[in-house]
């Protein structure tokens, strides 16, 4: 028995031709068919090693291998760990981890050891000996590479005390960072596939909807649909074929949760796929991943392999008599496509447009059979719903916002990453308790939320608590939970426009409000940053949003003029400023701004001419410095650079 | 010139490789969408010539095959450079200043987005989002992703590749 999953002697005969209906439990409280203390010590001693790696005194270097911290080297850095291990001969008692991402990306590579928790951040290959001597060998922490909190200062010596963590409640994310995603062991450890066995143990499939149901949990892709009731909608549906479909196609910028459940943790995704599957009656599924994600769907396609190989997947799964196929397929890079109708013809290899509904997917979906769509975090929710019970989940969040969502902080706050709060906590606690507040000590302007169907909530609204409803209310949405903190120096104008070209160029132009409405919605933005701006664009604008949302044939065209309502209603003399003064307050708008040098208070050191990348900058020591306006391409670097406060805007 | 090869049928195997691949895929349904990729990986951009093999290998329709094709942001229909850039465009990226490095990226290259040099080393692309705006704003030199870019650090970027 070399690994966890393994059988432990030849009186376990489980296979794929014949399954164990126990073979989940087994491997965690096992052998349960027959009383061998070797096999048991044999068992216990290979989930010690992955669940208390400290009790059996071993130490552990966890490094992250996301797509964050890959960007910025963790993979020379395992290497490196591993050559200095075996320099010193530690290799037999340290082990190293390549792990799912963090949420902490910003903070990359990230290095954890355990059973300590210590927290390295931003570590690079020429801190490995140190890590190794100073830590690993004699047990003090590399104070300068601990993580330091942005506003105090103060160094976190685990990770449990780091602010961004202390103040989440990670169920989804718990695993992810923790476990190594392509080792199917490291997920059964940790209670993985036990929600599955314990449904075809003890649940028929209405009971299995009926504790979703209970649960509350609302689908995480945007609207926010209650899951069971979905489901329920499909299992009514007679039909000879049914699918289930994880929606991994997430397209809007800005968000990435979805990415780091199927690269931390992508059996997760399975087993809800799983036991939805065995609620509804399907018999195959696919998980449609976005095409720019390349490592989370290599992730998908090694879970996948193993859950085969162990039986998890595939006909007759644990002697149950229940079959589940699950294929992955790669998107082509179309933002339609997270819209289900889309998705379902993209599948089917066609153009991925949308269609009118109804019919819905439950009636006919792929293929013309009933289909359930859910997203990726909303099946990782599935089993944890199951595995701890209804009400355990419904315990999370408010009245008719269950569990926990979570979200993508990113813009000008100072800890950007993935954060997984409760239901029903405000925007503040997660911008200045996790997010540590905003960057540079500039000014909070507005939270844009669900990237470009949803809203931007200003500061008056800060304390208002996140769920489904709330947010409705004011004109935003949680979307699929991206967050971007804007500060003083974002143009509400530019952000607006900024949705509008996404939305024009996602546009697939299969219906006319969506196709030429956010045409014309874009153009007049477009003018108005630009300072051509007119008195009646305002009033044009908003009765072109509202057309838009009443005619579009999808969700996507429906909620596409959110950012425009929403900035139009609170940063509205933004707007006005744009049109009547011809200046953009933020100092965003490059068409309005005017880079000049003071020539009384330029004292001639040439440092924004080394600097300026467009090479506008010119003088010398014996003439003033000027810049040309004309190749200046308004990047502000000129503005940085001087010492002398010398460049001015206007 | 040697007249052997006269009257041999020139093999040109990257067809060959393309209908081999097309026969995998025979039989399953929806398989349109893997194919293009697949040939795109083969020939680095989808040329009209192979456009009309795989309808013709697959028995549909040209013209189906070229809507698909162009539907999707992917798919691309001129050669591509030896180096492949993509400025990521998301909202991270957007509010931190991915639009200073695009035209930075532009002038260092004397291209605009979606062109390839005249060299044929770099093609620069912008993509929505690569889901790495923890580190915005980000750009991806092939596939591999660079974070926290300024304008300042595009020369010394292009200057690895060059």
């Amino acid at each position: 028995m070399k690994n966890l999953v393994d059988n432990c002697c030849q009186k376990c005969t489980h296979t794929i031709e014949t399954p164990c209906k126990d073979f989940i439990s087994c491997r965690t409280t096992g052998p349960l068919c027959h009383d061998d203390p070797a096999c048991r010590e044999e068992r216990n001693k290979h989930l010690a090693k992955i669940q208390n790696p400290g009790e059996i005194s071993i130490k552990q270097i966890l490094i992250c291998t996301g797509t964050g911290c890959a960007s910025s080297g963790s993979h020379r850095l395992i290497e490196m760990v591993r050559e200095e291990l075996v320099k010193r001969d530690l290799d037999e008692i340290v082990r190293v981890r390549s792990t799912g991402c963090h949420g902490f990306c910003e903070q990359g590579p990230i290095v954890i050891i355990e059973p300590d928790k210590t927290f390295y951040t931003k570590v690079k290959p020429s801190d490995i000996a140190e890590i190794i001597e100073k830590d690993i060998v004699n047990g003090h922490k590399v104070e300068h590479l601990l993580y330091k909190d942005p506003v105090t200062g103060e160094a976190a010596c685990t990770y449990e005390t780091v602010n961004f963590y202390a103040k989440q409640k990670r169920i989804i994310l718990d695993n992810c960072g923790q476990i190594n995603p392509e080792r199917i062991s490291h997920y059964i450890a940790k209670d993985g596939y036990k929600g599955f066995e314990k449904v075809l143990h003890s649940f028929n499939p209405e009971g299995v909807i009926d504790e979703i149901k209970k649960s509350g949990l609302r689908g995480r892709g945007g609207a926010g649909f209650p899951t069971g009731l979905k489901w329920s909608m499909c299992r009514r549906n007679e039909s000879d074929k049914k699918y289930v479909i994880c929606n991994a196609d997430e397209g809007d910028p800005g968000a990435f949760m979805d990415r780091s459940v199927l690269e931390g943790d992508p059996h997760a995704v399975i087993e809800g796929m799983l036991i939805g599957a065995y609620a509804i009656g399907a018999d195959e599924g696919y998980v449609y991943c976005r095409a720019e994600y390349p490592l989370a769907i290599e992730r998908m396609k090694i879970a996948i392999a193993h859950a085969e190989k162990y039986g998890l997947l595939g006909n007759n799964i644990l002697d149950s008599g229940f079959n589940f196929k699950l294929h992955i397929k790669a998107g082509a890079g179309a933002f339609v496509c997270g819209e289900e109708t889309a998705l379902i013809a993209s599948i089917e290899g066609k153009r991925g447009m949308p269609r009118v509904r109804p019919p819905y997917p439950a009636e006919k979906g792929l293929w013309g059979k009933p289909t359930n769509i859910n997203n990726v975090e909303t099946w990782a929710n599935v089993p944890h719903i199951i595995r701890n019970g209804a009400e355990w989940y419904a315990q999370i969040g408010t009245e008719k916002s269950k569990g926990t969502k979570i979200f993508a902080l990113t813009g000008k706050v100072n800890n950007t990453g993935l954060v997984e709060v409760p239901m029903g906590i405000t925007l503040r606690e997660i911008i200045y308790d996790i997010g540590g507040g905003i960057q540079g000590n500039k000014k909070f302007k507005a939270a844009q939320i669900g990237g470009p169907s949803g809203g931007c909530i200003p500061e008056e609204l800060l304390d208002l608590p996140v769920d489904f409803d709330s947010l409705k209310e004011v004109g935003a949405m949680i979307g699929s939970g991206g967050l971007v903190v804007l500060d003083e120096t974002t143009c509400m104008v530019d952000i607006a426009r900024f949705f509008l070209t996404f939305v024009q160029k996602e546009s697939c132009g299969k219906c006319t409000p969506c196709r030429e409405g956010t045409k014309r919605m874009l153009e007049i933005l477009t003018r108005i940053t630009k300072g051509q701006g007119r008195e009646e664009d305002l009033d044009n604008l908003e009765r072109l949003a509202h057309v838009i949302k009443d005619t579009a044939l999808c969700g996507l065209g429906q909620t596409a003029p959110n950012p425009v309502l929403a900035t139009l209603k609170y940063f509205r003399h933004e707007y006005e400023v744009h049109i009547r003064e011809k200046r953009c307050p933020a100092h965003s708008c490059a068409s309005l701004l005017k880079y000049k040098i003071d020539p009384e208070k330029c004292k001639r050191c040439g440092l924004c001419a080394k600097y300026c990348p467009a090479g506008s900058i010119f003088g010398d020591k014996n003439t003033p410095f000027e810049i040309d306006t004309l190749s200046c391409i308004k990047c502000n670097t000129c503005y940085e650079k001087c010492k002398f406060n010398a460049i001015t805007i206007s | 010139m040697c007249s052997c090869d006269k009257g041999k049928k020139h093999i040109d195997l990257k067809e060959l490789k393309l209908k081999k691949m097309i026969v995998q895929y025979k039989g399953e349904a929806g398989a349109l969408i893997p194919v293009l990729q697949e040939a795109q990986q083969i020939y680095s951009y989808l040329p009209e010539s192979v456009l009309k093999i795989i309808a013709e290998e697959m028995g549909i329709a040209v013209a189906e095959v070229y809507g698909v094709a162009t539907f999707y942001s992917q798919f691309r229909f001129a050669p591509i450079g030896k180096n492949v850039i993509r400025v990521c465009m998301g909202t991270a990226c957007h509010v931190r200043g991915a639009l200073k490095v695009l035209k930075t990226m532009e002038r260092e290259l004397g291209i605009k987005a979606g062109e390839t040099t005249g060299d044929g080393q770099f093609t620069l692309e912008t993509v929505s989002c690569v889901g790495a705006c923890g580190l915005a704003p980000v750009i991806s030199v092939n596939n591999k992703v660079y974070g926290n870019m300024t304008p300042l650090k595009v020369p010394e970027i292009l200057g690895k590749f060059e």
